[in-house]
């Protein structure tokens, strides 16, 4: 893949700057000219994944266009906290659109820069997983069939979480929402086909698409900066904890996303004209029991009416993920 | 183009009004925790610290940090047996840093390249005897001239070193390191008079007008034990043989040499002597586990071909031979005669069961106390006569070089506050930066780079030294692999992960600060923090 991690200097590439490395080599976000696309001040939770993600995003974004940058904006958590009217956190030209059409929207933006003459302005769209792969579903589909030059990020954090922590279709299988109460004989959210959004995306064939997630910030960038690079629909899904929604600490935003990583829960791949192009690989593995643990949202799993069975069918979701993907190093598949 | 993102031509309503500092309930703040190595320096280096510059290359800097402790690095690359490997944190990830190596480079590098210590502070005018040039009167002594004080070092032997010269040998630490590494304390403006035997302290205080003085002659009398033997038999100590490996004259030991104890002096003295090709044996009353010498030294010396009888105690020696007894351990762990009895070759026996204090020179001293052989010193190195301070072998501890080095230092401090009519308060220790305060997900995984080693046939047969150092590229690979536990080395983690962009940057080197008027208090910069240099504290309601 392209994204070429440094695995020595101390922390390497692992952390967000290292100062044994060259200015260049460093992230966008170590330095103090990143754009804080995303102002203090905003309203999210303490240790909100979205707020971060979105940052590290639209900063990468921001970088890559020279700074020529409009956003559209689904209605959302992302949406609610950065821009209570009249103020707004963002440093970006960037429009509210209504839930379900900001792909739309974007398209259109990109039209019309198209018609001004403005080639140097990019376009991106942006929302959470019920604006995209719920309720923007159709508008992100004629995006990509239309190859349209946006780039839509999609920032999961796997349910409607400022409405009140309800389902989306990006929950997954056995999670407590408001609306999948941890009753019955298969309590939490149902074990259903699974909505695969970015797959989905891939089956499109369009240029590029990509999984990222907060905790892998060099891979994030990476992937903006190349998607910036290209033209015509692109989609970034990015993994963004929900300390509230999941019942986790503020602190453990990080931990939590990579949790999900190196237990093979999401994997973190890019594609090309709907083929992977490349993985990356899990470093420590870990059992799914590990992420699971910690998120209030699973409790009933474990405990005094605990569900073994559940965290096994879980286990091999995991399991069909980095079998699928190829997310382990080689070594690491024939000693497993 | 101004450099201004498209559009935006009036200042929107902004988010900066809304302080969300207030939502906070704890609150990051920056510290510097006590890293393990640190805590276990018995000279009191700060590792983390000299290794932070060696990570960045700058290894004059590094060398500089360094020696503010400890003016003898390229001596502690070789013979310090650091204790701060074995509380290395990285340990617990892959394994320790090879900081011994590290500081040996560093050392080498400072001779190779002529490195020099600062000038010392401005005179102050008082003058102080040191009685003793091994490592612990040198230390002092350095120490001592950098806070601006003549220092008089008296020794007795005819060189510099101390045990470090009559004890260790040579294939550990080759004598021109040593040279240079005195020489270079001598140039401080310390005045170094050799063959000079303090025979009474306070009188040689007295004579030359010196205002304090400090103690450190070392343990030099080896210990003797009642073995019944003929006349003919030859019995010597250990002291005595390596001490004369540093003459004209070397000792006549004959073929088979038999060497009586189980500590690092009986593994150096038969390693010495099978380099000057006898064929030793060492004889030692219980096991290897409960020997105690170092394990590694143990192995070398077996490596080398020396021989080694455990559980067994000398009887009788004789000419020619002499007679051991089997030992079996009781469940205490203590060796009991068995009555088994065995006769071996022997033209020497070299006794090596520790060594005496030589304490003539403080004849007629009031206020002394002396236990066992030792002087006593109260916490702040002094004796209990005021102003005659002691350290090193001759004080009651571990005897090792840097044992003794870190003696020098703690009482070169407390002279120089005793000179001022104060007392030396050291500053509070940190907590210790423990494994559980890391986020070790963070570092690179690397494992420790392997000193080379001399080729067995030539640690047989000759003096070179055994281990050998590391380069530039390895050092610096092994620097790196520090994890700076407990002290930040601006890896810019807090800076980037803060979701409500309440970090400042302050710029290289001069680490971070929160802004708190926006901090949440999430905690994800206490979390993601690698290296443990963030505290959540409660905020008061």
């Amino acid at each position: 893949m392209g994204f070429q991690p440094v695995k020595f200097y101390q922390t390497g590439t692992f952390t967000v700057g290292n100062r044994l490395l060259a200015p260049d080599e460093r992230s966008l976000q170590s330095g103090e000219a990143r754009s804080n696309s995303i102002n203090s001040g905003h309203r999210a939770c303490q240790g909100c994944g979205e707020a971060l993600g979105a940052r590290y995003a639209i900063d990468a974004a921001m970088a890559e266009s020279n700074n020529q940058l409009i956003a559209a904006n689904a209605t959302g958590c992302l949406e609610v906290f950065s821009t209570p009217y009249p103020e707004s956190s963002w440093q970006v030209p960037w429009i509210h659109s209504l839930f379900g059409n900001a792909a739309a929207v974007a398209t259109g933006i990109a039209a019309a820069m198209k018609v001004k003459g403005r080639p140097e302005v990019r376009v991106v769209a942006q929302g959470g997983d019920g604006g995209t792969t719920d309720i923007g579903f159709g508008c992100l589909s004629g995006m990509f069939e239309r190859n349209d030059d946006v780039l839509y990020i999609c920032y999961d954090n796997e349910g409607y979480m400022n409405t009140g922590v309800q389902r989306s279709s990006a929950t997954p299988p056995a999670a407590r929402t408001a609306t999948t109460m941890p009753v019955g004989p298969e309590p939490g959210n149902v074990f259903g086909q699974g909505k695969n959004v970015p797959e989905i995306a891939m089956a499109h064939g369009i240029p590029y698409v990509a999984t990222a997630t907060v905790a892998d910030l060099r891979d994030l960038e990476y992937k903006v900066r190349k998607a910036m690079k290209m033209h015509g629909a692109r989609y970034i899904h990015i993994f963004v904890p929900c300390p509230l929604g999941w019942g986790t600490a503020s602190h453990d935003t990080i931990r939590m996303a990579r949790l999900a990583k190196e237990s093979g829960m999401f994997p973190v791949f890019e594609a090309e004209h709907g083929e992977v192009t490349g993985v990356l690989k899990i470093r420590h593995k870990v059992e799914v029991e590990e992420y699971l643990k910690p998120q209030k949202r699973f409790a009933h799993l474990f405990g005094k009416n605990a569900h073994p069975e559940t965290v096994a069918r879980m286990q091999a979701i995991a399991d069909r993920n980095i079998r699928k993907y190829g997310l382990l190093e080689e070594e690491e598949v024939q000693n497993a | 183009m101004p450099n201004k993102p498209f559009a935006i031509t009036l200042k929107p309503g902004t988010s900066l009004a809304n302080l969300t500092g207030t939502w906070r309930t704890a609150r990051p703040v920056y510290l510097d925790r006590l890293p393990p190595c640190n805590n276990a320096c018995p000279a009191g280096e700060n590792i983390q610290g000299w290794l932070f510059h060696a990570e960045s290359g700058d290894y004059q800097q590094a060398w500089r940090v360094l020696v503010q402790d400890n003016p003898l690095p390229a001596v502690m690359g070789r013979v310090c047996y650091h204790p701060c490997e074995g509380a290395c944190n990285r340990g617990q990830l892959d394994s320790a840093v090879g900081i011994n190596s590290v500081e040996r480079f560093l050392g080498d590098e400072a001779i190779k390249l002529g490195w020099k210590f600062n000038a010392p502070a401005a005179a102050s005018g008082k003058k102080v005897l040191v009685v003793g040039a091994g490592p612990s009167g040198l230390s002092a002594a350095y120490h001592l001239a950098r806070m601006g004080h003549q220092v008089e070092i008296h020794e007795a032997g005819p060189l510099a070193g101390g045990m470090m010269r009559f004890g260790i040998p040579k294939y550990r630490l080759p004598r021109e390191v040593l040279d240079a590494e005195v020489a270079r304390i001598v140039d401080l403006g310390v005045t170094l008079k050799l063959n000079t035997k303090v025979e009474n302290i306070e009188q040689s205080m007295k004579q030359h007008g010196f205002d304090a003085a400090f103690l450190a002659v070392g343990a030099h009398i080896g210990k003797r034990a009642f073995i019944p033997s003929g006349d003919a038999a030859h019995i010597i100590d250990a002291v005595s043989v390596l001490r004369s490996m540093e003459g004209e004259d070397k000792p006549m030991l004959g073929r088979k040499v038999v060497v009586y104890g189980g500590g690092n002096t009986a593994i150096d003295v038969a390693r010495t002597v099978k380099r000057m090709g006898a064929e030793p044996i060492v004889v030692y009353r219980r096991t290897r586990d409960k020997a105690p010498a170092h394990d590694f030294e143990i192995e070398e010396a077996l490596q080398e071909g020396v021989m080694i009888k455990w559980l067994s105690t000398i009887k009788q020696a004789d000419a020619g031979q002499i007679t051991v007894e089997k030992m079996q351990l009781d469940d205490k762990g203590y060796p009991q005669p068995t009555g088994e009895f065995e006769t071996l070759a022997a033209d020497s026996v070299v006794l090596a069961l520790g060594q005496d204090v030589d304490l003539s020179l403080l004849e007629g001293v009031s206020g002394l106390e002396i236990v066992d052989g030792t002087v006593q010193v109260s916490a702040n190195m002094m004796t209990g006569h005021p102003g005659i301070f002691a350290g090193g072998d001759m004080v009651p501890s571990e005897r090792t070089v840097t044992v003794a080095v870190g003696h020098g230092k703690k009482a070169a401090l407390n002279i120089n506050a005793w000179l001022n009519n104060a007392t030396y308060e050291p500053a509070p220790k940190h907590e210790l930066a423990s494994f559980d305060k890391l986020n070790p997900w963070y570092y690179s995984d690397a494992d420790k780079t392997v000193r080379p080693m001399l080729d067995i046939i030539r640690r047989q047969t000759s003096f070179d030294e055994v281990q050998g150092g590391l380069d530039e590229s390895n050092a610096l690979f092994e620097a790196r692999r520090c994890l700076s536990c407990g002290n930040c080395f601006e890896c810019d983690n807090c800076y980037g992960v803060c979701p409500d962009n309440a970090v400042i940057k302050l710029g290289p080197g001069k680490r971070f600060e929160f802004n708190y008027d926006y901090c949440k208090g999430c905690g994800m910069c206490a979390t993601e923090c690698p290296c443990g240099a963030i505290v959540m504290v409660p905020e008061e309601t």
